[in-house]
């Protein structure tokens, strides 16, 4: 797994049926770096995440994964490369988690499986790094939202994929359960060197995570970059249509998003925006 | 449960593989202890009767040899419907776990979703209108079965398909086809009660050699299939987004599934009448005893079989008077699904 991969979409169009969802759109994922994809409802952030992860085949231009064509790729290799965790994966009823981890092996066995003690390694050290191990042998069913998302994780760890896509990976966890699976994806990156893209809705749980954010707007890359650079109240009323104030966050240094809405904001402030503006340049600094 | 209880701490990579080799052995034990079930119950059923045989008779009858009255009573009677037996509660419990496996809702097997139906009245008109030979039959309800999940499939089809809604409209369609084979059976010039309930419920009344064979080629043929298959289509459980990430092949492993899933039922259903709820029940009853985690498609094949060997039995011998095969099966699978519908309605699932 020394090796790194690059992941990159050139100019492309994505949509479903009859609907266009992501015009000509290029980005390409920083190698050993963690992406974080920001931007409004239906702006297609998933939609581009699925298309990376070969889920949806572009109408024009291409998903391209080390020099080839992901199309025309076979599935398996993909899979050995590529990893997803999906918005809200379903576990068979009554699973236990050691066994719905063990599938994430799946990629990496023949037509004629058999389990060998390499699978077997794989799983321990994905239960161990997702501190899952003492819990390996309940059901998923019974589990908190929190346990049951590290599970998924688990599950595509397994896999041993250099790239990993996330799709909301912290959707339906209270904050502390949130920080802690993005904690978690962080040691994942620095202890392995894996390549990480996920679609957050929290912006500032994006900021402070991303080593790059990027902002869609209307299925069109709007800005990309380091988040101090992107994460400005301009882009914010740009991408969301919402006024607000980017100041830097006193924990981690980096940019965090006040929004202003219509109450329950002091008068200085509505006449100040752009204090909010100049905060923000001097988180950028 | 294990042997791990969940408040030992720091289980270690070690003692997870364990746990595991657990399980599967477990697994592999409960198949086992299926397997031999069926084969004691098929034997019972060659040697029970109007007349009893011992083993050692039917095992004379088994090599070929001829044994006065046993010959014919267990070499052309009982062994045809015993095999019969066998391989469609196989079949319709291989059918039946695939697509409960596949749609993720055990609602949704093919006996409930209108694709025996479909095979059993194209199988009525074939036989008994148009009068066509077994095999032609077999043909006209495989394409009618394909058919109708064709159909089941284009009505419920609407930005992709939706588990709750392919199951409602398969009952509807169920409901449709079912008043095709009452209607043919009304109709029918020679009114025979026995041919009337094979259609109706199913029966393996008159269970021929005739009947067995091309069932037979059916389930070695596509059983291999569906097992290979098996993986795939658990990790299809997941959803089609976490499936494709991890190698399968969405569409084309659903398709074959689909298509190998229905010929079964076709075969079956063509042989015996579609025998009532055995496909929907197998899975579910599998399930339960084996434990979750594995393919399910050995032990509902299995357990299909085990089902219609047994109720085969007791239809005809338990009661005063002879119940075909599907009335018993019947009288077990209709509470289950009241309690199905029952329980998701109370967890507030639309289905």
């Amino acid at each position: 797994m020394t090796d790194t991969h690059s992941l990159e979409v050139r100019g492309v169009t994505l949509g479903y049926a009859d609907r266009t969802v992501v015009e000509d759109l290029d980005l390409a994922l920083a190698p050993g770096r963690i992406t974080c994809i920001v931007g409004a409802n239906a702006c297609g952030k998933s939609t581009v995440l699925r298309s990376m992860a070969r889920l949806l085949k572009p109408r024009g231009g291409q998903v391209v994964l080390d020099g080839h064509d992901l199309h025309a790729l076979p599935t398996k290799q993909v899979a050995r490369t590529l990893g997803l965790l999906p918005q809200s994966p379903v576990a068979p009823e009554g699973i236990v988690v050691a066994d719905l981890v063990a599938r994430g092996r799946h990629p990496h066995q023949g037509a004629l499986a058999r389990w060998t003690r390499e699978d077997d390694k794989a799983v321990a050290e994905a239960l161990e790094l997702t501190g899952t191990a003492e819990i390996a042998e309940r059901s998923v069913d019974e589990l908190s939202g929190g346990q049951r998302q590290r599970v998924w994780i688990a599950m595509v760890l397994a896999q041993q994929t250099d790239l990993l896509l996330l799709d909301e990976p912290t959707t339906f966890l209270d904050v502390a359960h949130q920080v802690e699976v993005l904690d978690l994806l962080t040691d994942l990156n620095r202890a392995r060197g894996t390549t990480i893209a996920m679609v957050l809705h929290d912006l500032n749980l994006a900021a402070r995570y991303a080593d790059r954010l990027v902002a869609l707007r209307a299925g069109r890359l709007h800005a990309a970059g380091d988040p101090a650079d992107v994460l400005t109240a301009d882009v914010v009323r740009d991408v969301f249509g919402m006024e607000s104030q980017v100041v830097p966050d006193p924990v981690s240094g980096r940019p965090i998003v006040l929004p202003i809405g219509r109450h329950h904001v002091r008068p200085a402030v509505v006449s100040g925006t752009a204090a909010g503006v100049s905060a923000a340049s001097a988180a950028g600094s | 449960m294990t042997a791990l209880a969940p408040e030992i701490h720091h289980l270690t990579g070690h003692d997870v593989a364990r746990a595991r080799r657990e399980r599967r052995r477990r697994r592999a034990l409960v198949t086992g202890v299926l397997g031999v079930l069926v084969v004691v119950v098929y034997a019972a059923s060659l040697m029970v009767g109007q007349t009893f045989y011992g083993p050692d008779e039917v095992w004379a009858v088994l090599r070929g040899e001829t044994v006065p009255g046993a010959s014919f009573t267990v070499g052309e009677l009982r062994l045809p419907r015993a095999s019969m037996a066998v391989l469609t509660g196989a079949a319709f419990g291989l059918a039946g776990v695939t697509f409960q496996t596949m749609l993720r809702n055990p609602l949704a097997s093919p006996d409930v979703i209108g694709i025996s139906s479909g095979a059993s009245a194209a199988a009525v008109v074939a036989l008994v209108v148009l009068e066509l030979s077994s095999t032609a039959t077999s043909v006209v309800a495989i394409l009618a079965a394909l058919a109708t999940a064709l159909m089941i499939y284009a009505l419920a089809f609407k930005d992709g398909v939706v588990g709750s809604r392919l199951i409602l409209i398969g009952i509807g369609v169920a409901a449709m086809l079912d008043s095709v084979v009452a209607y043919v059976i009304v109709r029918a010039a020679q009114w025979d009660l026995q041919v009337a309930m094979r259609w109706l419920t199913g029966s393996l009344n008159n269970a021929t050699w005739d009947q067995v064979a091309p069932l037979a080629i059916a389930v070695v043929v596509a059983a291999p299939v569906l097992l290979s298959q098996a993986r795939a289509l658990e990790l299809l459980q997941h959803g089609d987004d976490s499936a494709a990430s991890l190698g399968v092949p969405v569409e084309r492993t659903r398709l074959l599934c689909i298509c190998t899933a229905v010929v079964l039922i076709a075969f079956a259903t063509a042989a015996s009448g579609p025998i009532a709820f055995v496909a929907f029940l197998a899975g579910p009853i599998a399930a339960r005893v084996v434990g979750p985690g594995g393919s399910l498609m050995v032990p509902a094949a299995l357990v299909g079989a085990l089902l219609v060997l047994t109720a085969d039995l007791a239809g005809q011998f338990a009661f005063d008077a002879r119940y075909p095969v599907g009335v018993i099966t019947g009288v077990l699978g209709a509470p289950y699904l009241v309690y199905l519908l029952v329980r998701t309605h109370r967890s507030g699932g639309s289905l």
